[in-house]
């Protein structure tokens, strides 16, 4: 058989660090960075005797992502312990949930090929992050930093639902995108906030069972993921085709080599031995609490692109792209209550923005001008002040350097020659220096006429208005 | 009369008078420690110096005239599992030998602000799990009234010091009857407070949903006093509860006219012995005399406290004792190549055979395919205990009990028999798992000279009643004029 | 309901003990006798009944998301039989 015939199945565990200011269980900072064990006490370094306290900004974080991602919110929910011995977990025991997650039945929506797709969630728990091991490259040894511990996280918990990895890419974006609009997790991957362990299997298309999985674990970019899922699935395929058995097991996978490793055996079966957390009380969430929440929810991303398709007569595809990262659509409406032109402003965002961060290998969030600047710039070229050229020219410089646009050309001297006149002399020294692009054009070659505003366009460093060269080329040339 | 020979209310008026310093007291307990604990065995440290030193501040301080708090300068002595800043916390385990405790438990800091004197930290089965002080990883503590029997445990040390006077009063906790089962077998009163009225931050966890600290005093008025300071709403403890604060001593009321006692009739049975038996039958009697009533009555589900308890405080502790691994603190074994080694041979080495034997079967009951059987029928089993004495105490105010089902035994009797040393507990245990409050209170010899203790039970944050109840008969009885004999010592 | 002496090892295993051949022996008997004892929990009619969870019946006990920093770090790092630079220092971590 082929790879054709076969399907992937892909579920995903997502573990998102919430954004409060304190650790899950203690006063703690959370602030990434800092000397290793300084964001540390006695609760989150497991001393003999301290004690859990839950921060209430935990459970109303939760909620409120339970609440984006049309989960079910537990009423009575509560803390379980699960038990393992490993560095990065000091008390032995990490404070989770077990049997009564706080949010269950949820689903995003994703756009495919083939039209949107529903992911389901079967649940969103809290608990708590782990430590960090480092490692050092003289064979030393190991060393624990206790400042993550007790840092707190969701779990979100998809089911099997994604089909390629492009689907589990889109889906993980979209929690994202939904976790960045409701202010609950900065999603920083690369600072690791955002990660996620990824189930592959696959089977024979039109076959319902589930195949054998494996997991990736803590996988922290989406072009990892996207590798890891494609690899891991071509190697079940091929395992399968000869004849072999997928072991269900965990895999690390190495972005150098591109492939898949199994990891170490561990040395006992996983038995957590999870139990009701008897330092802690019982969660119960009344319908005020959860209304309340509900009540004060930003605006999520499908409301948004509705307005934007209604109100603003944006296209589905830049309305789409705009209310992708709450980042983009933010900055779209502060630009467009200044210059209101929704239009250019989405189509800049679509283009350019997104070519130059690409470019830069950086995230919108990592973008430092605001709705000010770019809503000057699209003001500046509805005005003719500047040509689109020129406007792609700043916002590079924008990604440099925040300024007003009006400030950078001026410094760098781009305003557009709009003044009939300065390009009349222009156009004129141009057609002297070129007598047979004259005769061409009166031959019929219209081509010719391209090649004069090059030219003009060369003369002024591209400054010169367009329209303006065109319309007193045609003027000159038909004397 | 000495010093030490005074209970803390009257030692607390001889300072206000200016009858008495603080370093005169001080003093007093630290002689009769030299002379005492050498046999006793009490104290794993004695903070000699640091106790010298604030008792000289609180008595410059009263010399001053700046104002004090009512027990300022008190002596106090601390079963060591409470972790105090910058003193060596052991919970009496190699485990913890030379583990200095980076922050104040919060009855210490209670105590901190009274400027109260710590004697020092006082010996306890390892890890609090024991009922002979026996599994002490350190040494074993002897009964003040015979040398060569155990003082109960697992706050042994903690009762025999308050016994011997080698302390005025002493802190202890109590999982399954550890502050009250040693009070009893030492002839003192050692209250278990209903679970959540004392915080248990700082507190070394054995059994998080059963441990609560408590007091063991030569009386029932130094008790209440010593309650007054412990108890209270703690915002670092999650379970304890906030409710209006009492005065205790506000209960010393010597008068049970009309109260309701419950006298439920397994507690007398099968198992217990004769003379403990007689003298809780004539306590019955007195409180009668006094104008209670007693009645008998049943408290059927209770012969199962003890199975609920050991599934449900091992499987607790053998995940509260997951952080002994010989990473962050505490012993390191010396024989390792990996992580493994430190984990495996850290923890076999450091913990003793008890509470090896503990982890076990906590370990057991959660483990897959034993959870629902053992952990979770238990916590049935608990809540149904739990409405039993919600039903014995819509009839009754109070309920009677012995404390423990014998007096003091050898040493080496049970040590090697785990179930029968299980069984110690059976009086006391039930009310842990109710969370309910619970004192001993000693009332008479047996004919070896060995004290007996009787145990009221309350109603859930209902101390008051117990303390009513516990002051009126030690007001017309005469225990106290007992002394421990410190006999049997030449083996 | 009998207890093997493999299922200790395993539990052993789990609880990150090692256990002598004597041990193993004495905690096999010993558990066999204490599970004997433990097993009467199942005379109890419990049907219906919720577990006790806690020993007290409450709920909702938060803490304000407001930072307190502690103080004192060495005094967090003191007890640690082994340390560098600020970490807790073990043998290498192979993944």
């Amino acid at each position: 058989m082929a790879k054709e015939d076969y399907e992937i199945v892909i579920g995903l565990e997502v573990h998102c660090e919430l954004s409060t200011k304190t650790k899950i269980f203690c006063s703690c900072p959370t602030d990434f960075g800092g000397e290793p064990n300084t964001h540390c006490c006695p609760v989150c370094m497991a001393m003999p005797g301290a004690l859990p306290v839950l921060n209430e900004k935990v459970v109303e974080y939760a909620v409120k992502a339970g609440l984006a991602t049309n989960c079910n919110i537990e009423k009575n929910s509560k803390n379980d312990r699960k038990n393992y011995f490993y560095p990065d977990n000091p008390k032995s025991y990490q404070i989770s949930q077990f049997d009564k997650p706080l949010c269950y039945d949820g689903f995003v929506t994703i756009e495919t090929d083939k039209g949107e797709k529903q992911i389901r969630i079967e649940r969103i728990h809290i608990e708590e992050d782990a430590g960090k091991l480092n490692h050092d490259d003289y064979g030393r040894g190991s060393f624990v930093d206790l400042n993550r511990a007790g840092v707190p996280l969701i779990e979100v918990v998809s089911k099997p639902d994604m089909r390629s990895a492009i689907e589990a890419e889109s889906y993980m974006r979209k929690l994202k995108s939904i976790f960045e609009y409701i202010g609950i997790s900065d999603c920083k991957m690369q600072e690791g906030s955002l990660r996620a362990d990824v189930n592959v299997s696959v089977r024979k298309k039109g076959t319902e069972q589930l195949g054998t999985r494996t997991e990736m674990k803590n996988m922290n970019s989406f072009r990892s993921i996207v590798r890891a899922i494609n690899y891991e699935a071509e190697r079940q395929i091929e395992i399968i085709e000869n004849g072999g058995d997928i072991t269900q097991e965990t895999l690390r996978w190495d972005d150098i080599s591109g492939k898949t490793f199994s990891m170490r055996d561990k040395e006992d079966a996983e038995d957590y031995r999870y139990f009701p957390e008897p330092d802690l009380v019982s969660i119960k969430l009344s319908d005020t609490y959860i209304e309340n929440i509900k009540g004060n929810l930003p605006e999520l991303p499908e409301s948004r692109k509705k307005r934007y398709l209604e109100e603003f007569g944006l296209t589905e595809k830049a309305a789409n792209f705009v209310t992708s990262s709450k980042y983009y659509s933010n900055l779209f409406e502060e630009a467009i209550e200044i210059c209101h032109n929704p239009k250019t402003v989405g189509n800049l965002l679509m283009s350019d923005i997104a070519r130059i961060l690409n470019e830069r290998e950086e995230e919108p969030e990592d973008l430092k001008f605001t709705g000010k600047e770019l809503g000057e710039l699209v003001i500046l070229i509805d005005q003719g002040t500047i040509s689109s050229a020129i406007a792609k020219k700043v916002l590079e410089e924008l990604f440099n350097e925040v300024k007003m646009p009006s400030d950078i050309i001026q410094e760098k001297g781009w305003i557009q020659i709009s003044d009939e006149g300065a390009i009349k002399e222009i156009v004129v020294k141009i057609l002297e220096a070129n007598p047979q692009s004259i005769i061409d054009f009166k031959a019929g070659k219209s081509k010719a006429l391209g090649f004069l505003v090059g030219q003009a366009m060369k003369e002024t460093k591209g400054k010169a208005n367009p329209q303006m060269l065109n319309k007193l080329f045609l003027e000159e040339l038909k004397k | 009369m000495e010093l030490y020979e005074y209970t803390v209310h009257e030692l607390v008026k001889k300072l206000e008078n200016g009858e008495v310093t603080s370093t005169d007291i001080t003093k007093s307990y630290l002689d009769r420690i030299k002379e005492k604990d050498p046999q006793v065995k009490a104290y794993v440290s004695v903070l000699e110096e640091k106790a010298l030193a604030k008792a000289k501040q609180v008595d410059d301080n009263r010399k001053a005239g700046t104002p004090v708090s009512q027990f300022a300068g008190i002596p106090i002595g601390i079963k060591d599992n409470m972790c105090m800043t910058g003193i060596r916390t052991t919970c009496s385990s190699k485990m913890l030998e030379n583990f200095i405790a980076p922050y104040d438990a919060t009855v210490i800091e209670k105590f901190n602000k009274e400027d109260m004197v710590y004697l020092g930290k006082l010996n306890m089965d390892e890890f609090a799990m024991g009922s002979s002080t026996e599994y002490s990883a350190f040494f074993k503590t002897a009964n003040p009234w015979d040398l060569s029997r155990v003082p109960g445990g697992s706050s042994g040390g903690s009762a025999a010091a308050v016994a011997a006077e080698m302390a005025p009063w002493a802190l202890g906790s109590d999982t399954g009857g550890s502050i009250r089962q040693p009070a009893s077998l030492c002839g003192v009163v050692g209250l278990k407070p209903t679970y959540g009225l004392v915080s248990r931050y700082g507190l070394v966890a054995f059994a998080s949903s059963l441990d609560q600290i408590g007091p063991i005093t030569k009386d029932v008025t130094d008790a209440a006093m010593l309650l007054n300071l412990i108890a209270g709403h703690d915002n670092k403890d999650a379970t304890s509860i906030n409710i209006e604060k009492k005065d205790y001593t506000q209960s010393l009321i010597n008068n049970v006219k009309g109260m309701k006692i419950g006298l439920p009739k397994e507690y007398l049975g099968e198992g217990i012995n004769e003379e403990v038996k007689q003298a809780i039958l004539d306590v019955a009697k007195k409180y009668e005399e006094l104008g209670a009533t007693v009645e008998e009555c049943s408290l059927d589900v209770g012969k199962y406290a003890t199975a609920v308890y050991y599934i449900i405080a091992c499987a607790e502790a053998s995940s509260n004792l997951g952080r002994f691994d010989g990473i962050r603190y505490g012993y390191r074994t010396e024989k390792f190549n990996d992580l493994r080694d430190i984990y495996k041979n850290s923890r076999s080495e450091g913990f003793g055979p008890e509470v090896k034997r503990r982890i076990i079967l906590g370990t057991y009951v959660l483990s897959s395919g034993y959870y629902d059987a053992y952990y979770k029928k238990a916590q049935k089993v608990r809540t149904v205990i739990k409405n039993a004495y919600d039903t014995l105490f819509e009839k009754y105010d109070i309920l009677l009990t012995p404390t423990s089902p014998t007096t003091a035994f050898k040493m080496g009797e049970k040590s090697n028999n785990p179930l029968e040393m299980y069984l110690a507990d059976i009086y006391t245990v039930p009310v842990n798992i109710g969370g309910l409050p619970g004192m001993s209170i000693p009332c008479a010899l047996d004919s070896k000279g060995m004290p007996i203790g009787f145990q009221l039970i309350g109603k859930a944050f209902d101390e008051t009643t117990i303390f009513k109840a516990a002051y009126t008969y030690e007001q017309n009885t005469n225990f106290r004029e007992n002394k421990p004999t410190f006999k049997g010592g030449e083996k | 309901m009998a207890i093997s002496k493999e299922e200790i090892i395993h539990i052993a295993k789990l609880a990150c003990l090692n256990l002598s051949e004597e041990e193993i022996e004495q905690y096999t008997k010993d558990m066999q006798e204490i599970l004997e004892f433990a097993n009467r929990i199942n005379q109890v009619n419990t049907e219906g009944m919720d577990e006790t969870i806690g020993a007290n019946r409450k709920d909702n006990v938060f803490r304000k998301d407001e930072v307190i920093p502690f103080a004192n770090r060495e005094i967090l790092l003191q007890n640690a039989p082994s340390q560098d630079e600020g970490m807790f220092s073990i043998p290498k971590v192979i993944h």
